[in-house]
């Protein structure tokens, strides 16, 4: 009891923290997008308006009553998870929104799940064997993700394994237009085409995500090889592992139950950050392998001024954040005892 | 049972190959305690990894024989070594804290040794885990098997690291410093507690201490090393009484003891003699009613309980207690670094509680209290060469520039000792009491009136311990200092200090004249500090001896004309 109860407490009060920002995002994206150049009631009343017919739209928005009220009536819509119609595409906001966003979240996901297989082991590898060929391969691998920009490395991979190989389908979009898309349950294709017991469809769907994904991951993989392999060598180099090694554990237990465990703490922290990075980068590499995500939606959005998009967009992204920095504390109090009683 | 010859060991270092220990011959046999004593550097510590074979990086057994049981440790197959960790062979160490994984519970960590070596299994693991917790006297030891080492004092920390030792009935104990960073009494406890336990299963043991008082009183034979070597061996009475080599005369010289005064912890031959001192019977500094309230998780803590004592001018007054007792907080107010919550703090005639801590740094008072750090290391800026952090104060508060500066500088460098040409260096290339002369240095830059000594030589070796405390005698009689010497050490305090405030759970228990509380202390708990303390042997009667050979570049620097 006197142990659990802190740490829920702490739970609570970092839950509770979430609520201010929150308020805060929606507070700074409308302003930002009223900030944006170029009048969107040009845009709405068409590319024959006269003066007229602007104002009439402009007050049929409600572009012409002051800031306070304006952002009175947005936070009414999105109370009722009304975002706003679309420039460009014509629907709801928030219809794109739920079609999109799985899109990147599929390919974001993929790509930092490839990159945590990929270089937690080699972090570890390369800090338990220094100066060994592994530890090479690392210090490779890092700065050649940090220094290759992911548009570079998205046409490099469609240059050799499409063009070059034809091992890899059309970079155009999620799925080739022989496969039907799966019934929409989660949007991710991967999941819903494994419920339905599609496999054809899942296959087609898997290859299409392989080279975008792995072009995110070898931008991902980088910091978090980095960090692991320091974490590692912090952790091997406590006093605890010298103690457990003077207990006689074996090389394993010594490794894994004392080392890794606490080398975690940093790592998970890392993942939070380059999970972050990797939304940012996913508007390049959904342009080059034209895939339908939030990301070339927010900059087509962008382009022409459509604010109910970008406003949306912005929001979304931010929700994201504040709930993903949220699952990495959570996770991090699981990981680390000592986080109730340092909280306040 | 333990036979150990000509053992060497060398580490690989980015400046070539560097010997850490030279050629060591010893023996353990059963049912011995052997202590081993030495100061930083002296290659105790990597001879006990060595035996164990767990060496960082870098450093090999390069020559000699290790041979236990008729096991060659130095040849042994990993696998058969790993049997004999824990095993066979087992380690404590010191700062227990470090020592358990952060993050499992210690419970767990116990459980871990005993299926290592088979010794339980997935079901009595847990029982047996709370036996071996048991045997090593901790309370509720069903409820502390779920702790996590945070939760835990250092104290019982230790106690823990000795259950993970002794869960697998070892037969050889190596205990290295296992009592540094614990407290006076809990040290007792936890030697006592060791020495029980090796004795009640006949066990052998190697205790690696820098405290030739603790190996004295818990040992059956000592070896002294330095710099990798041997360099006497013996019963501990007879090395305290006549030792033979002139390092272990100067380490026993070095060891605070009963019946000693600060200049007999020098080598013979730099004893100067003692500075006159004649405390006045005018307060300097008189501290009424002091309360310190931090707000705590369940309520508010009271660190400091309204406790009132005077310093006079000139005398130095000891302030001692165990951690948690509240001195590093009172000595933290009165330094103004922290606001009291209330009484008063009346220095050189005015009331400096009242004046808000930020506000303080402005206060023309600001200079004339000063303090000097426990952590000679930690407490320098690493980026600052010695004379700039010793131009520190000068700058800011002194408002001393250009060639005044300077000149005030290597004066203040000549009185602490520290030789000009060490001026330029930063921390890490100074040595350990270097640097806490240059603290000194930096603390009676601006010829302040009070000193706030908090643990200075916690951190250092007995024999530079020795040259410090005499220089801070001195620094007092020349100075016309007045100091407040914080510490948990007894002998210490006994030698530096004319009165004695002994705290406890924020209260004074007891105060008086140093000689009084250490003679004849009132106090229950005074009591247990005292006997507490490790006793070594008492010296025997000088006998004649050879000349001494110089053998330490510090002895030189600060016996000088100009300290003394």
């Amino acid at each position: 009891m006197a142990k659990t109860f802190p740490r829920l407490r702490a739970i609570g009060w970092r839950v509770a923290q979430a609520v201010p920002v929150v308020v805060g995002v929606v507070v700074i994206s409308f302003l930002l997008t009223r900030a944006l150049p170029g009048d969107p009631a040009v845009y709405f009343a068409g590319v024959a308006a006269d003066e007229a017919s602007i104002a009439e739209t402009r007050m049929a928005m409600g572009l012409d009553k002051p800031l306070p009220m304006q952002f009175f009536h947005y936070v009414g819509d999105l109370l009722q998870g009304d975002l706003g119609q679309s420039l460009t595409s014509g629907r709801p906001v928030s219809t794109d929104l739920a079609n999109r966003l799985p899109a990147s979240l599929e390919l974001t996901l993929t790509a930092l799940i490839l990159a945590i297989v990929i270089a937690v082991p080699l972090g570890v590898l390369a800090a338990t064997r220094p100066g060994t060929w592994v530890d090479h391969l690392c210090r490779i691998v890092v700065t050649a993700g940090v220094s290759l920009p992911t548009f570079f490395t998205g046409i490099l991979l469609i240059y050799i394994f499409y063009y070059l190989l034809g091992w890899a389908p059309s970079p155009l979009g999620r799925l080739d237009f022989i496969y039907l898309s799966p019934d929409h349950v989660t949007g991710f294709y991967l999941i819903d085409a494994a419920l339905m017991g599609d496999w054809e469809t899942w296959w087609g769907a898997a290859k299409q995500l392989i080279l975008p994904a792995t072009t995110l991951a070898l931008f991902t993989l980088a910091p978090i090889a980095r960090m692991t392999r320091a974490a590692m060598l912090t952790a091997l180099s406590s006093d605890f592992i010298r103690t457990a090694k003077a207990a006689g554990l074996s090389n394993r237990a010594v490794l894994y139950r004392y080392a890794f465990r606490n080398a975690l703490l940093p790592v998970v922290t890392t993942l939070g950050m380059v999970f972050s990075f990797a939304l940012g980068a996913n508007v390049l590499v959904e342009k080059v392998f034209a895939w339908p995500g939030i990301g070339s939606y927010a900059v087509e959005a962008l382009v022409v001024s459509d604010y109910a998009a970008v406003q949306g967009f912005v929001l979304a992204m931010a929700l994201l954040f504040v709930a993903l920095n949220l699952m990495i504390d959570l996770l991090y109090t699981a990981i680390d005892p000592r986080i109730g009683f340092e909280a306040k | 049972m333990l036979t150990v010859k000509d053992l060497s060991v060398m580490f690989q270092t980015r400046r070539g190959a560097v010997d850490a220990v030279r050629g060591i011959s010893f023996e353990v046999s059963k049912g011995e305690i052997l202590g081993i004593v030495g100061e930083s550097g002296s290659g105790k510590s990597v001879t006990s990894y060595a035996l164990m074979r767990i060496l960082d990086i870098g450093g090999t057994i390069k020559a000699g024989e290790a041979t236990y049981s008729g096991v060659d440790l130095r040849r042994a197959a990993e696998r058969d070594m790993r049997d004999i960790r824990g095993r066979e062979i087992s380690m404590i160490f010191q700062n227990p804290r470090a020592a358990l994984n952060p993050i499992r519970k210690v419970g767990h960590q116990i459980e871990d040794v005993l299926r290592q070596h088979a010794q339980a299994t997935r079901y009595d693991a847990r029982r047996k885990a709370i036996a071996a917790m048991e045997a090593v006297k901790i309370n509720d030891a069903a409820n502390r098997y779920d702790a996590y080492p945070f939760e835990l004092s250092g104290g019982m920390c230790q106690r823990i690291v000795c259950a993970i030792a002794l869960a697998c009935n070892p037969r050889l104990l190596i205990a290295d410093e296992p009592t540094t960073g614990l407290d006076i009494t809990t040290q007792k406890a936890v030697m006592d507690l060791v020495r029980d336990l090796i004795r009640e299963r006949n066990m052998s043991s190697i205790l690696i201490t820098h405290d030739l008082g603790l190996a004295a009183q818990y040992c059956d034979r000592l070896l002294v090393m330095k710099d990798g070597r041997i360099v006497e061996q013996g019963d501990p009475t007879q090395i305290f009484s006549q030792p033979q080599h002139s390092y272990s005369r100067k380490l026993v010289d070095a060891t605070p003891r009963t019946g000693a005064s600060v200049r007999d912890l020098l080598p013979k031959d730099m004893r100067a003699a003692a500075p006159v001192l004649n405390p006045s019977s005018a307060p300097i500094l008189e501290v009424r009613n002091l309360v310190k309230t931090y707000a705590g998780k369940s309520g508010p803590v009271q660190a400091v309980k309204g406790i009132s004592f005077k310093i006079n001018r000139g005398q130095c007054v000891g302030l001692v207690g165990e951690s948690g007792c509240g001195k590093s907080t009172t000595s933290e107010m009165l330094v103004r670094l922290m606001d009291a919550t209330a009484g008063q703090i009346v220095f050189d005639g005015g009331d400096i509680a009242k004046i808000p801590a930020r506000a303080f740094a402005k206060d023309p008072r600001r200079a004339d209290i000063q303090m000097v750090f426990q952590d000679a290391t930690d407490s320098l800026n690493p980026r600052y060469t010695a004379r700039q952090t010793i131009a520190e104060p000068l700058r800011r508060l002194g408002k001393m520039r250009g060639r005044a500066r300077s000149a005030r500088i290597e004066e203040l460098a000549g009185l602490v000792g520290l030789p000009l040409s060490l001026l330029d260096r930063f921390p890490h290339q100074l040595s350990g009491g270097q640097k806490a002369r240059v603290g000194i240095a930096r603390a009676v830059a601006l010829e302040p009136k009070f000193l706030i000594l908090d643990e200075p030589t916690a951190a250092l070796d007995v024999s530079i311990q020795a040259l410090v405390l005499n220089l801070l005698v001195d620094l007092r009689a020349k100075l016309g200092l007045s100091y407040l010497f914080v510490s948990h050490d007894l002998h210490v305090v006994r030698l530096l200090c004319d009165h004695v405030i002994v705290m406890k759970d924020g209260q004074i228990v007891e105060q008086g004249p140093a000689q009084q509380i250490m003679v004849n202390p009132q106090d229950d708990y005074t009591k247990s500090l005292i006997a507490a303390a490790p006793k070594p042997p008492e010296r025997a009667i000088e006998i004649p001896r050879p000349e001494l050979e110089k053998t330490h570049v510090e002895q030189t620097a600060i016996h000088d004309k100009r300290a003394s």
